[in-house]
């Protein structure tokens, strides 16, 4: 059985035994290589529900973002092991019960990033797509291509260590627990093998590029102040433009302030127009926390998040005495 | 323009501790760099990177942030968060490409009156060295 049998099969269960007034899943989207989030109310509605690469959506968001809908409701929920670890953290952080969702693990391989096939295929349409192990085949009215699946993921899964959730009530699958992932490490290596001007060139390349269109934002699942420091205006923190005096300062701030909290899900990258690569700076900052203080992010669901805790004997190197 | 440089600290200073450490520096008739701009806060902790962020993009050639010393804090845990956090604002400093030296902790203790004249003497010689914030003049302003 694959996983979206399994999936609907257990949607299917969970409604009949009467464990969840509304089910959050994927389903097909109105284009080909795209999925839509799906709400199910209805035991009758399972069949809608998909899981494969399309599913980029870290459905996580919906608790934060919009959480009233939610309330008094039991939710159950299918995750990736990056939606997994969102949820933890959004339970750690107590903006969802533990008690009110019941969590569906599915086992990820990755999800692709729709820009980078677009800019494959020059942005025509494409109406068909074929996975065949680790090539992936885009045919459309005038053309058929055939990209190595590296080619085709969102970078995230790239440099993905926890594909699978750590915190579940079903999993559909073997669970696997941490990976190792070079391609992380050499993400990681490549900025701290830059000078200081070097990673400033990188910084000024990269921000310039942003529009602040806040998508990135938006469709965060740590990001949910309910007004953003970037839209306060008394006092004013960050000017209005899209110059990289101001774009620096969004990108910093909002760095900060997922700084322990980020679950590298790469949901900012994919939602940038800009094609900016988000995440680099939240992975090097993920490292930098592990380092230190020995925690990453959505995997321990006790206690505080890592950046509310502290410990007496911390290292103050940089102190000045 | 051959005029000295005199670099502009602005310094977050709790009000427990390291400001009441600088009025005993004052009090007790100490001489310390006259760049070293003060601004008290309630807690060191009080203290959102963002004005960190602000104070040094809006010209200052180093920011400090002193509080109590760890065990210290009037709110009892306020500077351990602080800092935490401030080694993670260093970090991301660092990893975008800005000068992280330009941003200094100190723990001053309200009777550290001799230790608040030397760390602002040492520090505006640290920033002297570095010389004037760089971003004033490549984008930012
Ligand atoms: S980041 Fe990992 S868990 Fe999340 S979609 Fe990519 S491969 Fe799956
Ligand atoms: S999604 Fe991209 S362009 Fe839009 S605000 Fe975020 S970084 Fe800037
Ligand atoms: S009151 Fe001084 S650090 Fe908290």
């Amino acid at each position: 059985m694959n996983v979206t049998a399994k999936l609907r099969e257990t949607i299917r269960e969970l409604f009949s035994a009467d464990k969840v007034d509304v089910f959050l899943a994927w389903e097909e989207g109105s284009l080909p290589m795209s999925s839509t989030p799906l709400f199910i109310t209805d035991g009758a509605q399972a069949d809608r529900a998909i899981f494969d690469p399309r599913c980029g959506n870290n459905l996580s968001v919906y608790f934060t973002k919009d959480s009233r809908q939610f309330r008094g409701k039991r939710v159950g929920i299918a995750v990736k092991g990056c939606d997994a670890r969102s949820l933890v953290l959004n339970i750690q952080e107590n903006q969802v019960l533990r008690d009110m969702v019941v969590i569906v693990g599915v086992p990820c391989n990755g999800v692709i990033d729709g820009k980078k096939i677009r800019r494959r295929t020059g942005g025509k349409q494409v109406t068909e797509v074929m996975e065949n192990g680790d090539s992936v085949t885009l045919k459309g009215p005038e053309f058929s291509i055939t990209l190595d699946r590296s080619e085709v993921l969102s970078s995230s899964c790239l440099r993905c260590v926890h594909p699978d959730a750590t915190e579940y009530d079903v999993f559909l699958g073997e669970a696997r627990a941490e990976v190792g992932n070079e391609n992380r490490r050499k993400a990681l290596d490549e900025v701290e093998a830059l000078s200081s001007a070097q990673r400033w060139e990188r910084t000024r390349k990269e921000y310039e590029k942003c529009i602040r269109c806040y998508a990135c934002r938006n469709v965060c699942p740590s990001c949910y102040c309910s007004e953003c420091f970037v839209d306060q205006n008394d006092p004013q923190w960050i000017g209005g433009t899209c110059d990289v005096t101001d774009t620096v300062i969004f990108h910093l701030i909002r760095n900060l302030h997922v700084a322990g909290r980020c679950v590298e899900c790469g949901a900012c990258a994919r939602a940038c127009p800009m094609d900016i690569d988000l995440l680099l700076l939240n992975l090097k900052t993920a490292e930098e926390i592990k380092k230190r203080f020995g925690d990453t992010a959505g995997i321990r669901i006790d206690g505080r998040p890592v950046m509310a805790e502290f410990r007496e004997d911390e290292k103050q190197e940089f102190i000045m005495g | 323009m051959n005029k000295e440089f005199v670099p502009r600290i602005t310094s977050f200073l709790c009000k427990w501790c390291s400001y009441t450490g600088a009025d005993l520096a004052g009090t007790s008739r100490l001489q310390y760099s006259a760049s070293i701009i003060p601004i008290q806060v309630m807690c060191s902790s009080r203290v959102d990177p963002v004005f960190l962020l602000k104070a040094y993009l809006s010209g200052s050639d180093g920011v400090l942030l002193g509080g109590c010393h760890p065990g210290d804090c009037h709110y009892e845990t306020g500077n351990y968060h602080t800092r935490r956090r401030f080694a993670i604002v260093r970090e991301v400093f660092e990893s975008l490409g800005l000068e992280s030296d330009r941003l200094r902790l100190s723990w001053i203790s309200a009777s550290e009156g001799p230790k608040f004249a030397r760390i602002a003497n040492e520090f505006t010689e640290e920033i002297r060295l570095l010389g004037e914030n760089p971003t004033r003049k490549s984008i930012f302003l």
